[in-house]
């Protein structure tokens, strides 16, 4: 039966293994911001060349599963002469996942722009960096801002998945827990509400900065 | 060559499974969506509540965690179910509040004034469900249905860790006894992204042909 002490017991170990998951999130969405800022400039660029390598990149990315993306890259990364550790490596690996989905997401903002922004700005002699720095990319930011935390909370979900190349975060330290106590239907949802936690807690950040930035 | 003759069979077999899965898993999410969406639109309002509830809780929980409460929690339960089952029913699980919101967008599409004009020439609920709201809301909301459709099958492949032999497993087999992870990996990498391409384009060109025909006959 459901046996509430093993239930308490076990939050307290997969709360102390949250700092992994939050750690695998948030890095991967640092990362994932970098990468995916350069891919969507290569996709809005005037080479060719550019816009077609940043479209097979958001293409290959999300079209293959990240748990295969995950193998891929944990295996050929010392490959290729890169011994990272396995923590570095998961990092990598969903930011660079995260990268396609931010830049689709900037794509959007951006093109979701009124074409008259850009125009009056250049009409009133604005430089073209002013353009970007002063009037585009402002707006964009904002109106992107509930989707990336929406994007946060879908690699939260996602850095689940980094178990399986053996980082200790909250599901891996709950396998190990369900294996030693023999109670895994408490471990495995002490597991889930510490995740739903995290994201009730996220989805609130995210309708705040959306209450905060709505025009 | 020879490995590939060696794990031929089994990876079309996993092939086969996974394409099992993903229909399997699809149809059974979208139909309990549908259900959940209807609920929510028709039952009273403390169902509403409960269905919020259940929504939140799968939307927020990452859905290998869900698949571990299922496949090794539920025997302590009573629910003792073998890889297959449990994979697919948390598939339908985890879909479910997808499809759900899904279809709930779609009825809020769907103008007031055709469910009125419907109510006032006698047609009765299960038929304007039928012939006026579920049509209707297709316009806005198939592309979302064929996206998460889409989404769906690379879900699939994480359950390879509770030992559905879909494709993942049996290349991840494969690999360990040959130990050649990178190609192999790489492989399942081209060949998923293959599916998803070739899925995509095909539900881009189904989606424009049904909407067309949908949007004409509003």
């Amino acid at each position: 039966m459901f046996s509430i002490p093993a239930f308490l017991e076990s939050l307290v170990p997969l709360f102390w293994a949250a700092r992994y998951t939050l750690l695998i999130s948030v890095g991967g969405i640092a990362l994932g911001l970098v990468i995916g800022t350069l891919i969507c400039a290569a996709r809005l660029s005037r080479s060719r060349f550019l816009r077609n390598f940043g479209a097979l990149w958001v293409s290959f990315l999300r079209g293959v599963p990240l748990l295969v993306q995950l193998l891929v890259f944990y295996y050929s990364l010392p490959l290729i002469g890169l011994d990272v550790p396995a923590m570095v490596a998961a990092i990598v690996t969903v930011g660079i996942c995260a990268s396609a989905y931010i830049s689709e997401i900037w794509r959007g903002a951006i093109n979701a722009l009124p074409p008259g922004q850009a125009e009056a700005a250049v009409a009133i002699g604005m430089t073209p960096r002013d353009v970007w720095g002063r009037v585009i990319l402002p707006q964009a930011v904002t109106m992107s801002l509930p989707a990336l935390i929406n994007e946060l909370i879908l690699l939260v979900k996602a850095s689940s998945l980094v178990s399986v190349v053996g980082i200790l975060e909250i599901t891996r330290a709950s396998q190990a827990q369900a294996a030693t106590t023999f109670r895994p239907l408490e471990v495995y949802l002490a597991a889930a509400c510490i995740y739903l936690l995290i994201n009730l807690c996220l989805a609130a950040l995210g309708r705040w900065l959306e209450y905060r930035t709505a025009v | 060559m020879d490995i590939l003759h060696q794990y031929g069979p089994a990876l079309l077999r996993g092939f086969g499974y996974t394409v099992l899965c993903w229909a399997l898993g699809t149809v059974f999410a979208m139909a309990l969506g549908l259900l959940i969406a209807l609920l929510r639109h028709y039952g009273p309002r403390w169902l509403g509540w409960i269905i919020q509830v259940y929504i939140e809780v799968i939307r927020g929980t990452p859905f290998l965690v869900q698949l571990f409460v299922l496949y090794y929690g539920g025997p302590l339960i009573g629910l003792r179910l073998d890889a297959l089952p449990a994979g697919l029913l948390g598939l339908t699980i985890y879909g479910s509040p997808y499809f759900a919101e899904i279809f709930r967008a779609g009825f809020r599409a769907v103008p007031l004034g055709q469910l009125e004009a419907a109510r006032a020439i006698g047609m009765a609920e299960p038929a304007i469900v039928r012939r006026i709201l579920l049509p209707l809301s297709m316009v806005s909301a198939l592309p979302a249905l064929i996206n998460f459709s889409i989404i769906l099958t690379k879900e699939t492949v994480i359950l390879s860790i509770i030992t559905v032999p879909e494709l993942m497993y049996e290349v991840s087999r494969m690999s360990a006894e040959t130990f050649r992870f990178v190609e192999a990996n790489l492989v399942l990498a081209l060949f998923f992204w293959g599916l998803v391409e070739a899925i995509s384009r095909l539900g881009r060109r189904f989606e424009s042909r049904v909407t067309k025909h949908l949007i004409e006959r509003t």
